[in-house]
């Protein structure tokens, strides 16, 4: 096997710029599906049918069809009808619609799990339905949620090279650049996925750890 | 769109996807059983090597994988690899440490008190698996191998970008055929859904097959 170390040296000032762009993507991807996944889940208790069909309908589709080919057509077709992003807007859009389908869930079953006695205190004392959900619903809630939106956020950081597709500047973008430059695969293709590897591992840890600490 | 566009791209494109699917569901599905049953071994080394495996290939993306496999594995070894079989392996790698969870979670699932009776039958660790353990821990599995399935497929997705001509492969050749993107990709999103809206019916209806056979086994 040769390892050429050199090659190593070279694609690090490349590398540092993906990482910096992949932890955006995914900072700004996980703002935007913890948001919207709440949108979702409220839309799942909606008390009429008409609104809680369409986003059962839409949110099954997102949750069942590839992110990559999400993220083509938010980026082919979004500029067809009118509406201009850069690539690393529509990355970010398309990664943290795909995965708000998956945090709504996640809300829903910690909703759910939230005793009814609970909504049925909140009713006897007349509150409005914004302190409700904001004061006594969702921070029972978000003790047995945070873990599992944890997982959801290292299965984004995964997903974040399906942006190399687009040509966005992440991890895996710089290491195809920097091969295409110095026809050597082995090293940069080799570094990304280690790199991948050190922070997906501690991650998934920490959210272990949250989970026994919350979760009991 | 065209019938020329349907015939020469997109139903091949189905085709291909679903091959890739069989495929590395089949390899994903060896893997998990295999990783998933080491990690419940005796063997403490055992235990750690399929540990390490679980870790490694849930960490890292499985397009990294992909193109791993693609552009650095075959020129160390001297092979020659086509993108599809780069592309298989690495889906079935990458998906099969999914599963070995969700095996592991099923196997210790099943009560200690089956294995003891297995124990007290003489049975060997094999048997005491084969007989005792699966059975019961199998019907277990099918939600979550439902879910892994669909995973997967949405997955298969992403060998477009090794240039492996799927169906997604094919809505990119169609753009740039007709310059035209908001119907193929609507179209090519719809062919997803179908595909697993199907397998979702299909696993369902295994599911109540297994658990009735069960149900009958046990009277």
């Amino acid at each position: 096997m040769n390892w050429d170390w050199s090659a190593v040296a070279d694609f690090m000032p490349r590398f540092w710029d993906g990482l910096l762009v992949t932890l955006q993507v995914l900072v700004l991807g996980s703002l935007i599906s913890f948001s919207l996944g709440l949108v979702w889940a409220a839309a799942f208790r909606a008390p009429s049918r008409f609104v809680r069909w369409p986003v059962h309908v839409v949110t099954e589709f997102i949750r069942t069809t590839p992110l990559l080919v999400q993220l083509f057509f938010l980026f082919f077709v979004l500029p067809e009808w009118g509406v201009q992003f850069s690539a690393l807007t529509t990355g970010t859009l398309a990664i943290g619609l795909h995965y708000s389908t998956y945090t709504a869930q996640v809300y829903r079953a910690g909703i759910d799990a939230v005793p009814a006695g609970q909504w049925e205190a909140a009713t006897a004392l007349s509150l409005p339905a914004h302190r409700t959900w904001f004061a006594v619903i969702l921070p029972q809630a978000l003790r047995r949620i945070a873990p599992a939106l944890g997982n959801y956020v290292i299965a984004m950081l995964k997903d974040t090279p399906l942006l190399a597709g687009i040509s966005v500047l992440e991890l895996l973008q710089q290491s195809r650049l920097e091969s295409a430059s110095t026809f050597q695969y082995t090293e940069p293709l080799t570094v990304v996925g280690v790199a991948f590897v050190l922070i997906a591992y501690p991650a998934s840890l920490f959210v272990r750890s949250l989970e026994r600490r919350l979760v009991k | 769109m065209t019938a020329g566009l349907w015939q020469n791209w997109v139903l091949p494109g189905i085709w291909i996807t679903l091959q890739l699917l069989v495929y590395s569901a089949a390899l994903a599905a060896v893997v998990a059983f295999g990783v998933g049953m080491a990690r419940t071994h005796r063997s403490l080394f055992v235990r750690f090597l399929a540990g390490a495996y679980t870790e490694i290939f849930r960490g890292t993306s499985a397009l990294i994988l992909m193109f791993w496999l693609f552009f650095v594995v075959p020129p160390l070894l001297g092979w020659q690899l086509v993108p599809m079989w780069a592309a298989v392996l690495a889906l079935g790698l990458s998906y099969g440490a999914y599963g070995a969870e969700i095996v592991r979670g099923a196997l210790n699932s099943v009560p200690k008190a089956q294995t003891e009776a297995g124990v007290a039958l003489s049975f060997t660790p094999w048997q005491r698996m084969r007989l005792v353990v699966l059975p019961q821990a199998v019907p277990e599995m099918i939600p979550s191998f439902c879910n892994l399935l669909v995973e997967l497929l949405k997955g298969t997705a992403l060998v477009s970008l090794l240039g492996v001509g799927d169906v997604s492969f094919a809505a990119y050749l169609v753009r740039l055929a007709t310059q035209e993107s908001a119907q193929i990709y609507s179209v090519i999103l719809v062919i997803y859904f179908v595909i697993a809206f199907v397998i979702t019916r299909s696993m369902k209806a295994l599911e109540r097959k297994t658990k009735a056979n069960l149900g009958v086994a046990v009277r």
